[in-house]
């Protein structure tokens, strides 16, 4: 993504349409956001008489309590070892492989792992959640944290690969020469010059696996059944089922759900968007 | 950024063989293939190969020719799931591009404001699909919801219990998700059309409105059809969202196809079906992709490979 500074002289009149939709549409953004927040610190018999828009008169944090009462940490820290042990083996196995397919001289292996991985963009993997549930079984991963690690990593490599690979392609060839001729290894190549030098495309596809993995619902639903291996999402589905009339308690539970997420927001702006649409824009 | 060892060497021997070593690194692509092999490429066999057999999910798999595909084809519940699927993602892709787009212009404006919205824009894509179907599913509550805070009687419906107002409801909670998304896509590529077509439109004469149809528009072309493929390709696998939002109901109203795979799989116990179901999901999905590609008229992918 560019500067903006060469875009000053284009907005001479002003963008009425576009700006009046702006507006809306963010009042359409937050207010269910104020929401949560107002909701979240009102008691369960406040939360029936007073208005839905109007803050608590006497905040509480009772729910926030429930909430962690209800075993909230355990799958935060779930969450957590999904997450990490996901999302660091995916970024390594990845950069990688997009090494060997960009530096490598040209190889028929390497050829067909790289079109294997393309085909895997265009694929809905999720349509494929059957004959993974059946693998987990038949490897005896079912209801573990496992079964939710190794199915991500396969996910996150193709985008991975595909993002890696376009700036190791950037990196110009006369480093690696040099680093050639002074007689480093290919391997060494990788870690002190290419892993340096691809960082921050390293750090956005780390961010964007890490926001979808830690999102996930799909493969936790399916391949795990015991209470104490819940993951956030799936902990906030059930949660939702079983206090469904405590809705301040719920409004909590999503909120702390996201608050990591939205920690990390306020840290790295920047990196989360363009991580967020690594491989689409140019 | 350290470039380690600085190079004594001159200008590198061949510039033109770029990668050419004579060394073959294949080894290194092997761990990432493994991994997308077992969990992604075997699967993808397996669907097709388990839409042949019966299967309960705990039992054998046995293996029983067409009886899944017919039971499958014959039921009214696929072409019903189809046209929900087809519904959600046209009205979704109907409502989210041009917001998308005009927001996505808006946004990419210098002004200072601007990136401050954006901050605030961008919060729906921080958050999980469960989270935001249930935020909604208790803010759209007929009683305590949106329609009493903002004393608005025609705002308190029962949004999640009539079909009809179902599938809207699904269809706008995407976009609320998803738009933000799509705008940053846009955000992204108007910044870099170049500054100078706008000052020769303006020297031309032409008008903003002008200048938004016939340079921003086209020139974004092939932004709108990556965005367009990922909506559309991408609606084929809402699960997370319309399960936790309305589990498919009221009467099956909002059953899309990924739905009605998950329910005849793992609430059934119908695993042959089901992964017939996945078999069509994957099909559409890769025919859709080619459709969109073909409409690029190149190689989308290719495109998207410069830079990123």
């Amino acid at each position: 993504m560019t500067d903006t500074s060469q875009k000053t002289t284009r907005i001479r009149s002003t963008n009425w349409v576009g700006g009046t939709l702006s507006w809306f549409w963010l009042f359409i953004v937050l207010l269910p956001i104020y929401w949560i927040v107002i909701t979240s610190i009102k008691s369960q018999s406040e939360y029936f008489v007073t208005n839905p828009f109007v803050p608590s008169s006497q905040p509480t944090l009772d729910a926030y309590r429930l909430v962690i009462d209800s075993g909230f940490i355990r799958y935060f820290f779930n969450s957590v070892i999904v997450t990490v042990g996901a999302v660091i083996p995916a970024v390594l196995v990845s950069f990688m492989a997009a090494f060997a397919i960009i530096r490598s001289r040209p190889h028929w292996f390497l050829k067909s792992a790289n079109s294997i991985l393309l085909m895997g963009l265009a694929i809905p993997l999720q349509a494929t959640i059957i004959p993974v549930y059946l693998i987990i079984i038949r490897l005896h991963l079912y209801d573990t944290l496992l079964a939710l690690i190794l199915p991500s990593i396969a996910f996150a490599i193709p985008l991975s690969v595909l993002v890696l690979s376009n700036f190791i392609r950037d990196v110009p060839n006369e480093l690696f020469e040099s680093m050639r001729l002074d007689g480093c290894s290919e391997w060494q190549t990788l870690w002190r010059l290419a892993l340096p030098l691809t960082r921050p495309a390293l750090v956005t596809v780390t961010i964007y696996n890490a926001l979808l993995i830690w999102n996930g619902f799909l493969l936790p639903l399916v391949l795990t059944q015991s209470p104490n291996l819940r993951v956030l999402p799936l902990a906030l589905w059930t949660f939702q089922g079983q206090y469904g009339i405590n809705v301040p308690a719920i409004l909590a539970a999503v909120l702390l759900t996201a608050l990591p997420i939205l920690a990390l927001y306020v840290v790295g702006r920047r990196q989360l968007l363009s991580g967020l649409t690594a491989g689409f824009t140019k | 950024m350290t470039a380690t060892s600085v190079g004594s060497a001159g200008p590198a021997p061949s510039r033109s063989a770029k990668s050419v070593h004579g060394r073959s690194l294949g080894w290194l692509a092997v761990p990432a293939l493994v991994f997308f092999v077992a969990f992604g490429v075997i699967p993808l066999i397996g669907v097709l190969f388990l839409s042949f057999t019966t299967w309960d999910g705990i039992g054998e798999v046995v293996p029983s020719g067409l009886t899944s595909w017919k039971s499958v084809l014959s039921d009214p519940g696929l072409p019903h799931a189809m046209w929900v699927t087809f519904q959600v993602a046209a009205l979704s892709w109907l409502f989210q591009t041009p917001m998308s787009i005009l927001l996505g212009v808006f946004l990419a404006g210098a002004q200072k404001y601007r990136a401050f919205l954006a901050v605030l824009y961008f919060i729906p894509l921080l958050l999980s699909s469960a989270a935001i179907a249930i935020t909604f599913k208790a803010l759209l509550d007929p009683n305590f919801g949106i329609g009493t805070g903002l004393g608005l009687p025609f705002m308190s419906q029962d949004w999640l219990g009539e079909p009809k107002l179902a599938l809207g409801v699904v269809v706008f909670v995407v976009s609320w998700q998803f738009i933000p998304f799509h705008s940053l896509i846009y955000q992204g590529a108007v910044r870099q059309i170049p500054t100078s077509m706008y000052e020769a439109a303006q020297i031309d004469g032409a008008g903003r409105m002008r200048q938004f149809f016939s340079i921003t528009l086209p020139q974004l072309k092939n932004t709108i059809i990556t965005s367009s493929t990922l909506m559309v390709v991408g609606s084929l696998t809402f699960f997370d969202l319309i399960y936790v939002l309305t589990a498919g109901g009221p009467a099956d109203a909002t059953r899309v196809l990924a739905l009605d795979m998950y329910k005849r799989g793992f609430q059934a116990n119908l695993m042959g079906p089901a992964s017939a179901i996945g078999v069509i999901l994957v099909l559409v999905g890769l025919l859709l992709a080619l459709l969109f590609r073909r409409l690029g008229g190149g190689d989308q992918t290719a495109s998207q490979l410069e830079g990123a």
